[in-house]
């Protein structure tokens, strides 16, 4: 075996990441890991997987589902989750669902009431106390400024004004009761980091990340996918067949796709590294409310 | 790809006081490097037209992200960013330079390795120039670069420079700050941040990116040995068990021998996993879960060491940064985080706290916000640590106050003290507010009424429990240990029964003076006495509990056989039959015993006194 004598970029990165884990195992009462199916959540996922072995990770894994997820994702959660024998819950506004909400008629209203309204629900029910999420800051202006361990009171909410310091690795993790802590273990990484890091430890990600022909209208400059028949198309869309690829996921008539490729993971690293655009952009939501709307839907409660 | 992967990555803060142009220099760079996506920068040519200060791009935009801060155009927390360049990848925390938001700009600086400290060409070293750069070293950092801001409004003036140049040298030898850079910008134009300037021909230096990319921080570390503070203890099954952490310092191997503090024990190094892979070796920095070959006492909090000595004790004296809105008197108790320890501590007394401008030591018994200091830190129990010029991550660390849980200091350990050590405990008093603090509860008197036989002690037991449970200090005082002790001397006749209940009420006070949460439970019947017992106790932490048992149901449960005897006229004056039971009139809580079992009463009380707690 080789030498080692320095750590890369990543090696400190995944190290950071690690380090925060196991604080959180070690010092809170219930702990939970968000879990979006996406790639930040599946580099998540496989750092959890390493911080404990040759343990498993000694909490759950939840995922929110608006019932508007891609079909591909929701296959790879189930997959994911049985071939690495960790517990997955997921959690669905039943009251929402039954109200009919859905991404075309109710705009931002959908968004707080099935995600944002139901991740307090689903950690009110099982009395989590900590909740790791993917939240990186250079996705994000507010989203820079948030603390590695933040704090939310009883009813979720995030005080941007008076976080806690937080120095050095001194993390500190006492709350009151019905107070909770979001834990983002990977602030730190930028998108190329996380792509880097995917391709290093050959880590799966839902295929929809790389390009492939698939049916899609163009609505406001976004490519959105017709994954199932509850697609509503406009007078005059009509579905055609393209190479197109996405950079984030999540409901799919919210997550604009972008024309590529890039069918292998260098191909689609290279892309990103030479990307003009910030990767916000292909999420729709975030242009609703101007440049303050994800610090407003934070103090609110969103992840 | 592989240039990716192994390029390495400086942090760094940018300081200065407010206005100094922090959010501009990073901006600027941000935008001359071309490092900024598209869509930020239209968002930020957006921002700017609607912004306060007119048409043209106002780089600080970029990092003021907080809707108060866009507002205010001020910088409140630090906004970290992330660029590459060809040579190096950057974390840049940008912090707050208003005095208000000190303690952010010191999570800041917690975080770097190097400090970018701005100064206005025009105004020179001002106190936030100097509490920056104290908090920076204080912090642990080992560079410093003043880039010395607005040069073009001093018409890129070579004296005003060489001038102020001189000043920065004597301020750094004050400080002892370490590897000091000065260099000439405008950070509105551009001179000298990516690119050379040409109105300062007369500057030869690096420009600031180019520093950037090249300055050597790795320097000599100062950390001797291997240091592994435990995480976790972590037991798949039977057969394995391993303890989880990251290497602070120094390799190891798979059969070394390693020491294990507190206790001293040895053993060899079994087996060594790095993340999810077997090794035969670790180094620095790499987060690793290692096996020994024999059973020693190891839990979260031990470190593992070899070839290094570490201390171990109850006392050290530090250096203190104060950063809750509440003031620090000497006595005042806390939980420190240290390491993966964490234990109750008290600040014993505060040795000096820095004038600023003048660096000068001042006595002073209290410490306000943003304040430095130099103490005396207690433990309860002891702690492994070191200096934390030896071993920084065993020589850091924070207080967080027992009631709020805010993160109220942050400082470093200067040395060890002994208990034999001449150690001067400083003269303050040790009042009821000193020890409900350092039991972490307010001292309250639940004060149980009621008839004989409604429940009182009942009650009064479970919700103790609950409480004792819950980690409150309680007290119980009821018949039993009052009426067989220190009232012996006492008889049922009425002057008697008042100075039962005086006191019960004297020792509740008392109790609740070193801190503890009393509960009572006395028939208590006369209005007149429970009111003399609020005045003994204080009307804030008196709560009264009337238990509100009809006197049928008393009669019926009459657990002790009394009201039989009562009714028989054995017992005369008895309460509710040969004697008055003076309901309260406005009792804080009252609760009604009938149809509900003991804990449901139990939870109801105890949603009622959480109010008062």
């Amino acid at each position: 075996m080789s030498e080692k004598h320095t750590l890369s970029h990543l090696d400190r990165l995944e190290a950071e990441a690690i380090y925060i884990m196991r604080e959180v195992a070690a010092e809170c009462e219930k702990p939970v890991m968000l879990y979006s199916i996406g790639k930040d959540s599946s580099v998540m996922l496989h750092l959890a997987m390493k911080a404990f072995y040759p343990e498993k990770p000694p909490f759950p894994f939840l995922h929110v589902n608006t019932t508007w997820k891609f079909r591909e994702m929701i296959e790879f959660r189930d997959r994911r989750a049985k071939e690495l024998g960790i517990e997955m819950l997921e959690y669905i506004n039943e009251d929402g669902l039954r109200a009919g909400i859905n991404p075309f008629d109710h705009g931002s209203s959908y968004t707080d009431i099935m995600k944002t309204q139901a991740l307090k629900q689903a950690l009110d029910k099982h009395g989590f106390t900590a909740a790791f999420g993917g939240g990186r800051r250079d996705e994000e202006k507010s989203r820079a400024k948030e603390r590695i361990f933040s704090f939310r009171d009883a009813s979720h909410a995030w005080d941007p004004k008076n976080q806690r310091p937080e120095m050095w690795k001194c993390y500190n993790t006492e709350i009151k009761k019905g107070e909770s802590i979001r834990v983002f273990p990977i602030s730190n990484w930028t998108e190329a980091d996380i792509w880097q890091y995917i391709k290093r430890e050959e880590i799966p990600i839902v295929p929809l990340y790389f390009a492939a022909e698939r049916p899609v209208v163009e609505r406001d400059g976004n490519l959105i996918m017709v994954d199932d028949e509850r697609m509503r198309l406009l007078p005059g869309e009509k579905p055609v067949k393209k190479m197109v690829r996405f950079r984030t996921l999540g409901c799919y008539p919210l997550s604009g796709g972008v024309e590529s490729n890039a069918v292998t993971i260098d191909e689609v690293i290279a892309e990103t590294l030479s990307a003009a655009e910030s990767e916000r952009t292909s999420r729709v939501i975030d242009h609703d409310g101007g440049a303050a709307s994800m610090e407003k839907r934070k103090r609110e409660g969103y992840f | 790809m592989s240039m990716e992967q192994t390029k390495g990555l400086l942090k760094f803060i940018t300081c200065g006081s407010v206005d100094d142009g922090k959010s501009t220099l990073i901006g600027h760079m941000l935008y001359d490097s071309k490092l900024i996506f598209a869509d930020q920068e239209e968002a930020l040519k957006l921002d700017s037209r609607v912004g306060s200060r007119g048409g043209d791009i106002d780089y600080s935009l970029l990092l003021d992200g907080l809707m108060a801060e866009r507002e205010q155009g001020i910088t409140i927390d630090v906004a970290y960013r992330y660029f590459t360049t060809d040579k190096r990848s950057f974390i840049v925390a940008d912090t707050p330079g208003h005095e208000e938001y000190t303690r952010n700009m010191a999570v800041g600086a917690s975080f770097a390795e190097l400090a970018v400290i701005l100064m206005d060409a025009a105004k020179g070293i001002l106190r936030q120039t100097r509490r920056h750069c104290q908090i920076c070293s204080m912090m642990g950092i080992r560079h410093f670069v003043f880039a010395v801001n607005k040069m073009d409004l001093t018409g890129y003036s070579k004296s005003r420079f060489k001038e102020l140049e001189k000043d920065i040298k004597k301020l750094a030898i004050d400080l002892e700050l370490e590897n000091v850079m000065v260099i000439p910008v405008s950070a509105t134009e551009g001179d000298n941040i990516t690119k050379r300037s040409v109105n300062m021909n007369w500057y030869s230096g690096p420009v600031l990116l180019e520093y950037l990319e090249t300055v050597d921080v790795s320097g000599q570390s100062n950390e001797e040995g291997f240091v592994l503070p435990v995480q976790r203890v972590t037991r798949p099954d039977a057969s394995f068990r391993g303890f989880a952490g990251e290497i602070e310092c120094g390799g190891i191997r798979v059969g070394d021998e390693i020491t294990v503090l507190p206790g001293d024990e040895r053993a060899k190094v079994k087996s060594i996993i790095v993340g999810d892979s077997e090794e035969d070796h670790a180094i620095g920095g790499e987060p690793v879960t290692i096996s020994l070959d024999r059973e020693v006492d190891i839990s979260r909090g031990s470190v593992i060491i070899k070839d290094t000595v570490l201390s171990i004790s109850s006392m050290f004296t530090v250096k203190l940064l104060w950063m809750d809105d509440e003031p620090l008197a000497a006595g005042r108790a806390f939980v420190i985080k240290l390491s993966t320890q964490k234990l109750p501590a008290t600040v014993m007394r505060i040795k000096y706290k820095l004038d600023i401008d003048t660096g000068d030591k001042l006595p002073s018994e209290v410490l306000y916000k943003n304040e430095i200091a130099e103490c005396e830190i207690a433990l309860v129990g002891s702690a492994v640590f070191d200096r934390f010029e030896f071993h920084p991550t065993l020589g850091e660390f924070i207080l967080i106050d027992r009631i709020t849980n805010m993160t109220s200091a942050c400082g470093v350990i200067l040395h060890s003290l002994r208990r034999s050590d001449n150690i001067f405990w400083q003269d303050f008093d040790i009042t009821r507010d000193v020890r409900a603090k350092s039991l972490g509860q307010k001292p309250l008197t639940l004060w149980f009424t009621g008839l004989s036989g409604a429940g009182k002690s009942t009650l009064a037991n479970a919700l103790e429990k609950r409480l004792y449970s819950l980690g409150y200090h309680t007290m119980l005082l009821d018949g039993d240990n009052i009426r067989m002790g220190i009232n012996k001397n006492l008889g049922f006749k009425e002057a008697d029964r008042v100075e039962n209940i005086r006191r019960v009420a004297e020792i509740a006070k008392l109790m609740n003076d070193a801190g503890l949460i009393v509960l009572t439970a006395f028939i208590s019947p006369y209005i007149a006495d429970r009111r003399n017992a609020r005045n003994i106790i204080g009307d804030g932490n008196f709560i009264e509990v009337y238990v509100n048992t009809p006197l049928e149901e008393c009669e019926k449960r009459d657990v002790k056989g009394l009201y039989q005897k009562a009714r028989k006229g054995e017992i005369p004056n008895f309460t509710g039959i040969g004697s008055p039971y003076e309901p309260p009139e406005e009792p804080e809580i009252i609760t009604d015993t009938l149809g509900h079992d003991v804990e449901t009463c139990v939870d109801e009380l105890l949603d009622e006194i959480r109010k008062y707690l």
